[in-house]
């Protein structure tokens, strides 16, 4: 396979795996990035589109395949149209140059000679026609009338349905075995499944199975997770050290707290689902996997295959948020094949198995710490978190990484969760503030050891962080008497984040305060070299925590799809909401009442303020996540005039504060 | 074998009486617009109208509904004005959820032709949707009345 860094091109063979010209009129477009329900098909479209001056209709989207895309790593971090829509912009250039160079009429005459230039020159924002305007969702029609449109949906010939048999706690070993009749039982080790030709025969006897089996227990989840954190650090790393000596000894005051967050779970609503079929041997997947190539590599190591013997297919699947079960389950399936001769195996996990053994959003704790000068300004800020790893995706690890692998007859360690390098940073995601602090010094604890698996949740560390910093923030605010706002922007250079805050001035300012309500603000630059977001949260307290509005200001360069980028920002702030009002994985959470997350008559109104500008295109799916959590908590304290510094804010931590 | 009655059309299904309706819509009608989300009707992935009423496919056994009419999403040919809005709208991100939403929906309307935008709320609570998309959907089933 072609491996493809973005924006290199250098021969007609990558141009035209990615650019294709069909006979019907149409173009093709690969990309090795894919759509998560983000809607970034939609918005590549419009990006071929404007560059090669085809009109949108004509362009179509191809399947990612490891079998024909170009590898662009994982769809991740919020890097689709800043890294993909990149490369892609770049292609279509040349594609276009071309074209003009060669004295053709049309792009279907063309004859790709060996030797591309590389330097064609892209077209200005300013001539822009079909990106930047709000073009609907191509697959959206489809997904309303209830056609097929996930993996979920497919249907191949001769398909038999899977299911896997495991406890919904973490186990050592498989102890004993019941037995079952009408199925087939695949064991290896202590990985069970069952095979059926009926989905609802399978489900059954899975669930049989797992009552008469027995399973060692796994070491326990320490029940303070946070304090267990506190005690079990691998690694002291410094994300960065400012020392300014004389900036600190400014400070006449010091403030300190402590801040935490709980396992989240990324929730499907649809659990994850993977189609396996072994040819002979060799092995084809179809899966909703966010990257077939780090999974195609993960596959090879389990089953000690080759590369050249597995193709991994990309099909839409439920929204996912970031890694959940869709590569553990794509192993299970291929697993529970290897026992069906060559008829493909469909197996979708059961709600319990997605909650149990999806590897979650991880538990973080929090320290900081604000000295603050005599004319309100905090001269020296110390930023301390303990938290695992924020990835755990195939392909980064020397060893294979899903679930099943560490449960097989020969099995493989269970290799840490590990952070993405700084600047995007994973536990360390947006740790270091943005704010212009003289004296400075943040430090990412790294715990190595994982009572419960846990990997990239939407924004990783940056919500821990985020919601941690700009609670402080506030608390600094309150403790120099100076307005949320106006406090951040004493501390805040940067004239794009300046202006996101400033956006929400004339609201905050209009806002009248009645019985038992509150408003909040927070800020953040995603990853730090992202979208700008500010949010604006107002709250209602009764018996219980309520976000009646959250606005959020976002800048994301020249937006591709504004409407697009507004879905993304309000689903981002809805989800937020959830996570901060409601979400905590405890073990033994099996199911939605286990779980809560916030419904219809439970979610804020969301506006979204876009800044329109001719600046780079950046991802919008994950910057609003730690500003919303952070301006509700803050709403929260301006509502009752008290604290709550761990999530999620339940009645119950909300009772304790008040009471303390 | 039950007989039983999809969007007007009569079936005969091979099937145990027990199994989920869910399944034998899916499987054996290859109408896969319904969706498995819980399994115990917790989160409304799996809807359908069973005599025009939004339920859960998910736990409902085949034998139950033989002499009911059961309308699935398929049967609104993505055609109903509810399904017009949600394009108009741009109501969904990943769009799991969606045919189960479109049912709660349908019933709705179908039960009170111009609800208030907290009654739809409260229709709708039976539907979980994880991207965030609650406030396009209220917006798009307003503008269906």
């Amino acid at each position: 396979m072609l491996a493809e860094k973005p924006g290199a091109l250098s021969d007609a063979r990558r141009l035209t795996q990615r650019v294709h010209f069909e006979r019907d009129g149409t173009v093709s477009i690969a990309s090795g990035k894919v759509e998560l329900g983000q809607g970034i098909l939609t918005a590549f479209a419009q990006i071929a589109a404007e560059e090669l001056g085809v009109p949108l209709e004509r362009i179509r989207m191809l399947p990612a395949s490891t079998a024909h895309s170009p590898d662009e790593g994982v769809t991740s971090g919020s890097q689709s149209i800043s890294e993909g829509g990149k490369a892609l912009r770049k292609a279509c250039a040349e594609m276009r140059a071309l074209l003009e160079r060669s004295g053709r009429k049309s792009y279907w005459e063309l004859e790709l000679d060996a030797e591309i230039p590389g330097d064609a020159p892209e077209k200005k924002p300013a001539e822009y026609r079909v990106v930047g305007t709000s073009a609907p969702r191509r697959d959206l029609p489809a997904k309303f009338a209830g056609k097929p449109s996930y993996v979920h949906d497919m249907v191949l010939p001769g398909m038999l349905h899977g299911r896997v048999v495991r406890p919904s706690h973490g186990f050592s070993r498989l102890k004993t075995l019941g037995e079952i009749q009408g199925v087939t039982v695949v064991r290896d080790g202590s990985f069970v499944g069952v095979l059926a030709e009926r989905e609802e025969d399978a489900i059954a006897a899975a669930a049989k199975l797992r009552a008469k089996s027995t399973w060692e227990q796994g070491a326990p989840v320490p029940q303070d997770i946070h304090t267990w954190l506190k005690e079990h650090v691998a690694e002291r790393n410094i994300s960065k050290e400012v020392v300014d000596a004389q900036a600190r000894a400014l400070g006449t005051r010091q403030l300190r707290a402590a801040y935490t967050k709980p396992y989240i779970c990324h929730a499907s609503i649809g659990p994850s689902c993977a189609i396996a079929q072994w040819h002979d041997r060799r092995l084809e997947v179809w899966t909703h996997s966010q990257g077939i190539f780090g999974l195609r590599q993960d596959l090879t190591k389990v089953l000690r295959m080759d590369e050249r013997d597995i193709v991994v297919h990309h099909v839409e699947g439920a929204g996912c948020y970031g890694h959940n079960g869709a590569d553990d389950v794509a192993l299970d399936a291929a697993l529970l094949a290897r026992a069906a001769a060559d008829r493909p195996v469909r197996l979708q996990w059961m709600r319990e198995d997605e909650f149990a053994w999806e590897p979650y959003g991880g538990a973080m704790a929090f320290e900081l710490e604000a000295g603050l000068s005599s004319d309100g300004r905090i001269v020296s800020w110390r930023h301390q978190f303990w938290s695992n790893g924020h990835t755990h995706r195939p392909g980064r690890a020397p060893k294979p990484v899903m679930t099943a692998a560490a449960h097989l007859a020969e099995p493989f360690e269970l290799w840490p969760a590990v952070n993405p390098a700084l600047p995007a940073g994973g536990a360390d995601r947006n740790a270091i503030p943005a704010y212009d602090f003289p004296d400075l010094l943040v430090v990412n604890n790294y715990v190595k050891d994982m009572p419960l698996r846990s990997s990239s949740l939407r924004s990783l560390g940056a919500f821990g962080n985020v919601f941690a910093i700009e609670s402080f923030m506030d608390e600094c605010a309150a403790a120099a008497g100076v307005e949320p706002i106006p406090f951040r922007l004493k501390h805040l250079k940067d004239p794009r984040g300046r202006a996101v805050l400033e956006a929400l001035l004339a609201q905050w300012s209009a806002w009248k305060r009645p019985e038992g309500r509150g408003h909040g603000v927070a800020y953040a630059r995603y990853k730090n070299i992202g979208a700008y977001c500010a949010v604006l949260a107002e709250v209602e307290v009764t018996h219980e925590l309520r976000v009646t509005r959250l606005v959020a200001a976002v800048d994301v360069g020249l937006p591709v799809n504004p409407d697009g980028v507004a879905n993304q920002v309000e689903g981002g702030c809805i989800q937020a909401a959830s996570w901060a009002l409601k979400e905590s994985y405890r073990p033994g959470n099996v199911g939605w009442e286990d779980y809560p997350i916030l419904r219809f008559s439970e979610v804020p109104r969301v506006e979204v303020l876009l800044s329109t500008n001719e600046f780079p295109s950046m991802g919008a799916g994950e910057c609003t996540m730690g500003p919303s959590a952070a301006a509700i908590a803050n709403a929260l304290s301006d509502a009752l005039g008290v604290r709550v510094r761990d999530l999620p804010l339940t009645p119950e931590r909300i009772a304790a504060a008040i009471n303390a | 074998m039950t007989e039983i009655e999809v969007n007007g059309a009569r079936h005969r299904v091979e099937c145990a009486p027990d199994t989920p309706l869910l399944y034998v819509l899916r499987n054996e009608l290859r109408l896969p617009g319904t969706r498995f989300g819980c399994g115990s009707g917790q989160c409304g992935a799996c809807f359908v109208l069973i005599d025009g009423k939004a339920m859960a496919s998910c736990d409902l056994p085949v034998w139950s509904v033989k002499d009911r009419s059961i309308t699935t999403i398929e049967g609104l040919n993505g055609e109903h004005p509810v399904q017009k809005a949600l394009e108009r709208h741009q109501a969904a991100q990943c769009g799991y959820c969606m045919s189960g939403i479109v049912m709660s929906a349908v019933a709705l309307l179908s039960h009170k032709a111009k609800p208030s935008e907290d009654e739809i709320r409260t229709a709708l609570d039976k539907n979980l949707c994880r991207c965030g998309s609650h406030n396009r959907v209220v917006k798009a089933i307003l503008d269906a009345r």
